[in-house]
């Protein structure tokens, strides 16, 4: 069983979770994930750990709340336990010199893109992050972000925070004035498939980080296989950190999407629950 | 006089595909008394050296047949600490059964039946009157770590717990048994059953850890460092193979692993009472013929879909027991012989719409005696599908040899050991799927006896070289 140590909500739907499982705390490294479950009648999913205090023996994630069992992780309260957090599992992300490192995520993927960024601003890189947010309140990590990064651009897609656009614009922005030796692109298929075609056209190299489905983590299943420069890799084992020049998005988007149908029974299912208790307890 | 083989009550066909209880019921004790009496008790028993781990089958016979049922299963313990297990998935008829001298005059004995009968028997009468739990200190004052909790791994723990070592097992996964667990079927394999054979060996003192994945969470050096005097790996052969033809990650293509993964140990089966779902659709594909692959189709179909299984060679070439296949055409589940997938079309988004095929026909044997199945120009045909599965192999697991380069390995990464389960490296042993590739449950046991022993050896020199360098300093 694992406790939880804390849990604060960031912004509306994303919560920063601690978690207290020391083996992990002591060996992960910026890039890798967990792999986690609630209890017995729970999915076992991935999670990146954004932050890690190897003395506590924590590990911090955020977490989006899309569905049932990221639901169910964002109303834990702290002294609450999971059954299961196996990890680290996943390559460590290449932290080496490469110049001028641009890193691009949106929302809640900052917080994973947050410790790779440190790490390579502590190799000796110049470092900076461009964050896309909805608005204004969607954004989280920028002060962690602004605490080391040479510069941070902020792009809202009604404007009300740094200026209006997408990530991958401000991406384009950054690169037109200023070059770029590596792009990491951190976020949505799509917007990492962009950020890719950006990074190519201003002969950047680019890593992306791929959220393919994944049960086990260890690579005895093959859910979460992506074609990479033709190649079938698995994204657990040999990833989650791929060339984006060379990964096919459009099939990686079309597997996400796999279990739609299921996901939705599954968190009507869950939502009638929370009702009934709800109800119960307010009378 | 010959006497017919009593059979093992089953559930109906009908009946247990709408359900994932178990198919084999099992015998009664009159019937596994009955079925004992027509043993010979052969002098030189062939059944016995059938089996590989060389139980003796004619002694526990007799134990039953005179209803000493406690006796028939120390018997066997001597040599099997899982009978439960072997007598309900040991490919019988090539091992112990195979070899029984009633073979070629009417039927051999139900082995498996009758040594499954035993454990079941003990196993109900016995609950809660578990051997007393031995302290967590060691007698010898050792301590050895085992990576990964399936047959192998388990043998090996209870082996030297007995020897009086601490041992510490080290799985991946949320749940300790190895393939015993998530991928052998529940209406093969209960669960319970090896929940109880893993109390059993918890109880003889050795601490199972889950979550930990050696080669991330901690590496072989760690163990070491944290005091363990040797090192079993049997991290199996878990990896899942693919065809590598076009298409083959289209939606609704799932390796067997994945499908078994989900549906047994997942229980995606009673989605969304468990969380873990899984697609199975109306038409159902399995393409390969071992143990694998069958269970997957047994599985789909009780998912209520219509299964067909296509293997490359013949019906006499399929590696799977042959009960379960026998088991699986009774459920209704089509064997489609001699044909190869080429391809899978796409159904415009993203989903796997139907398999392209083509006819194989089987040449001469060659050196190895087997006949290798070769396409038939311009045989090529479709068939429309909903899910496909993909269950032709899987190969060793990576995750330690890749974080320890000192371990060698071979090509496909099978890890390299001697006769006695001993790896390139010093205190580091092995065995199961991972030095064989995928086996039998038995014969990876087997193996970790053998491997067990030469641990054992290891340790005790080990400590007495120590000793005497203290001796020594100390003088
Ligand atoms: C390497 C990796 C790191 C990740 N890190 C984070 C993180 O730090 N924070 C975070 O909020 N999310 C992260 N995710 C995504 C997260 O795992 C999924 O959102 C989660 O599994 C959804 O589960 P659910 O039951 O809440 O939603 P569901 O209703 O099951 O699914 C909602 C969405 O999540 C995707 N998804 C479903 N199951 C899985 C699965 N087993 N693996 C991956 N994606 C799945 C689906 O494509 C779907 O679009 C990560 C994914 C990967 C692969
Ligand atoms: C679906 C299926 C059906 C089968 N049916 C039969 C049958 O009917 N009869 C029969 O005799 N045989 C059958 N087999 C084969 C048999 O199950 C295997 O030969 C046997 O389980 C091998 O045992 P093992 O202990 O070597 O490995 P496994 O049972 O594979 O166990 C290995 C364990 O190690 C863990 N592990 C892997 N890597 C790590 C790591 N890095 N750190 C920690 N833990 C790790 C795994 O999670 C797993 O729990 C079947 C196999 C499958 C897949
Ligand atoms: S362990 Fe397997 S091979 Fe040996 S006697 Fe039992 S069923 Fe037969
Ligand atoms: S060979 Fe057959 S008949 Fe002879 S002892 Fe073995 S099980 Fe009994
Ligand atoms: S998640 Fe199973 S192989 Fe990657």
């Amino acid at each position: 069983m694992y406790e939880i140590s804390d849990n604060k909500q960031l912004a509306p739907g994303y919560n920063l979770l601690k978690i207290n499982a020391p083996l992990v705390a002591a060996r992960i490294e910026p890039g890798q994930f967990v792999v986690l479950r609630i209890d017995e009648r729970g999915e076992r999913i991935p999670m990146t750990v954004c932050d890690y205090d190897r003395e506590e023996g924590i590990i911090s994630m955020v977490v989006h709340a899309v569905g049932k069992t990221t639901k169910r992780l964002s109303i834990l309260k702290p002294g609450e336990k999971i059954l299961n957090v196996a990890g680290p599992l996943g390559v460590p992300s290449a932290i080496k010199k490469y110049g001028h490192v641009a890193g691009v995520c949106r929302q809640g993927t900052a917080a994973a893109l947050y410790p790779i960024m440190r790490a390579m601003k502590e190799e000796g890189n110049r470092v900076t992050v461009v964050i896309g947010a909805k608005s204004r309140r969607e954004i989280i990590f920028e002060e962690e972000m602004r605490a080391f990064c040479d510069r941070v651009i902020i792009k809202t897609d009604d404007g009300s925070a740094g200026s209006r656009g997408y990530a991958v614009h401000g991406l384009t922005e950054l690169l037109k004035e200023d070059r770029a030796d590596l792009v990491m692109a951190i976020g949505p298929t799509t917007m990492m498939k962009t950020a890719s075609k950006i990074a190519i056209a201003h002969g950047a190299k680019v890593l992306v980080s791929l959220g393919a489905i994944m049960l086990d983590g260890t690579g005895m299943c093959g859910a979460c296989r992506v074609t990479v420069g033709r190649k079938t890799r698995f994204a657990c084992v040999q990833g989650p950190e791929f060339d984006g020049s060379l990964v096919d998005f459009d099939e990686l988007k079309r597997r996400q999407r796999m279990y739609l149908k299921a996901e939705k029974i599954s968190l009507q299912a869950f939502e009638r629950e929370k009702e009934t208790e709800t109800q119960k307890t307010d009378r | 006089m010959k006497r017919k083989r009593v059979r093992q009550k089953k559930q109906h066909p009908g009946e247990r595909i709408k359900n994932f209880d178990e198919v084999v019921i099992g015998y009664t004790e009159k019937d596994a008394v009955e079925e004992a009496r027509r043993c010979l008790q052969c002098r030189d028993a062939g059944c016995r050296k059938g089996c590989p781990v060389e139980i003796d089958i004619p002694g526990f016979i007799k134990f039953i047949k005179e209803r000493e049922f406690g006796l028939a299963l120390e018997t066997i313990k001597k040599n099997n600490y899982l009978p439960a297990v072997c007598g309900r998935v040991c490919p019988q008829e090539v091992q112990c059964e195979g070899r029984c001298i009633l073979k070629k005059k009417q039927e051999p004995i139900s082995i498996g039946g009758l040594e499954r009968f035993v454990a079941d028997y003990m196993l109900k009468r016995m609950p809660g009157q578990n051997p007393p739990i031995v302290p967590q200190v060691s007698r010898t004052g050792k301590k050895a770590a085992v990576i990964g909790s399936g047959p192998a791994g388990l043998t090996v723990a209870a082996s030297l717990s007995e020897l009086g070592h601490s041992v510490t097992v080290f799985e991946a996964l949320h749940e300790p048994g190895g393939v015993l667990v998530y991928g052998i079927p529940e209406f093969r394999l209960p669960k319970k059953i090896i929940k109880k054979e893993v109390e059993y060996i918890k109880s003889l003192g050795v601490d199972i850890k889950v979550d930990v994945v050696i080669g991330k969470t901690l590496f072989i050096k760690d163990l070491f460092d944290m005091g363990f005097d040797a090192v079993f790996i049997a991290t199996g052969a878990g990896l899942p193979k693919f065809l590598g033809i076009p298409g083959e990650n289209l939606n609704q293509i799932y390796s067997g692993n994945e499908f078994l993964f989900r549906i047994n140990f997942m229980k995606a089966y009673m989605f969304p009472e468990y969380d873990t779902p899984v697609n199975v659709g109306e038409r159902v594909f399995v393409i390969g013929g071992g143990n694998v692959a069958v269970d997957c189709a047994r599985c789909a179909r009780r998912m209520g879909a219509r299964v067909t299984v296509l293997y490359r060679r013949g019906r006499d070439e399929m590696p799977a027991r042959s009960e379960e296949i026998r088991h699986a055409v009774e459920e209704g589940i089509e064997f489609r012989y001699l044909v190869s997938p080429v391809g899978f079309v796409d159904d415009g988004n993203g989903n796997v719409e139907a398999v392209k095929c083509i006819k194989m026909q089987l040449n001469d044997p060659d050196r190895t005696g087997r006949r290798r199945p070769v396409p038939v120009e311009g045989s090529e045909f479709v068939i429309e599908a909903d899910t496909v599965i993909i269950a032709i192999g899987q190969s060793p697991n990576l995750l330690v040899s890749v974080a320890t380069p000192d371990l060698e390995v071979s090509g496909d990464g099978v890890i390299k050991v001697d006769g006695d389960g001993r790896t390139s490296m010093k205190g580091v042993f092995a065995a199961g799927d991972i030095t064989t590739g995928t086996a039998t449950v038995i014969k990876a046991m087997g193996a970790g006896k053998i491997a067990a022993r030469a641990m054992h050896e290891y340790i005790e020199r080990k400590g007495n070289g120590r000793k005497e360098i203290a001796g020594r300093n100390r003088t």
